[in-house]
């Protein structure tokens, strides 16, 4: 299966800018579907970006992020070429990583 | 005949042991994952996100209050069409910040995401979050132990949570 996350890292010099899109439903919990049953709560808890061994950016969600989340941020101290790691585990314990190059 | 029965009886009973080692893998799954979570030294807010108040998921995540600073820069649209989707970022001037977090007060939970920076992440973040109706949006932004608020009105057409 391809990855849920689409990532873009590019360097600028000594800022590097990263812009990452996550396929996920983030479902509330509280929205019913065309039965009238509650579609359960599934959604994204934590998303990681790690770089050079260091946490460099943690996201903490709830329901409220919109579906197929997106998040854009900016730290100084990679280069172009080093690994940036990205990973997310949701509330049913599901996760997916995947590694991107700066650019 | 006697035989057969008895190879009958004994691939029961292995495929039983077989059932029963795989409920046990089941069983000790959750158990092992425990730990793990635990190890992580920054955890999941859980209880804050469970606040239906703005004031009360403040308070469970940061356990103070925040006063409004206009070094933190807010930035929504005025009106959102689709409040499923709505584009809001936060960029701030202040020193030494350790996380943004956003909370929309009219939400069924207030608290939509807080994000934590390392030294050497520039202090501003861009993300989409859902709103129910036509609401405040509150920015709060932890620097040196501190916390400050910027706030907006964001009028929503359709709400993002399909009612």
């Amino acid at each position: 299966m391809a990855s849920s996350i689409r990532v873009r890292a590019t360097s600028n010099g000594d800022i590097t800018e990263v812009q990452a899109l996550i396929q996920h439903p983030m479902d509330t919990g509280l929205v019913k579907d065309s039965k009238g049953e509650l579609i359960p709560a599934h959604f994204i808890q934590e998303l990681k970006f790690e770089c050079n061994g260091k946490d460099v950016f943690v996201a903490d969600w709830g329901t409220a992020v919109s579906k197929d989340p997106y998040v854009k941020f900016s730290f100084k101290g990679a280069k172009k070429g080093d690994d940036l790691k990205i990973s997310w585990t949701d509330n049913k314990g599901a996760s997916d990583t995947t590694t991107a190059k700066i650019s | 005949m006697t035989t057969t029965t008895g190879a009958l009886a004994t691939r029961r009973l292995i495929l039983q042991g077989a059932a029963s080692v795989a409920l046990l893998g089941l069983g000790n799954l959750p158990f092992a994952a425990a730990p793990a979570r635990a190890a992580a030294n920054d955890k999941y807010p859980e209880e804050a996100f469970k606040q239906k108040h703005e004031a009360d998921a403040i308070k469970a995540l940061y356990g103070k209050t925040a006063e409004p600073s206009d070094k933190v820069k807010l930035d929504a649209p005025e009106i959102a069409e689709n409040g499923g989707v709505v584009p809001v970022s936060v960029t701030t001037t202040l020193d030494k910040v350790s996380s943004i977090s956003f909370f929309v007060t009219e939400n069924p939970y207030a608290l939509a995401a807080s994000y934590k920076f390392a030294d050497g992440t520039i202090p501003g973040v861009a993300n989409r979050l859902k709103m129910a109706k036509t609401t405040k949006l509150v920015a709060i932004v932890e620097a040196d132990g501190k916390l400050y608020s910027a706030t907006k009105e964001v009028k929503v057409t359709v709400g993002g949570c399909g009612g």
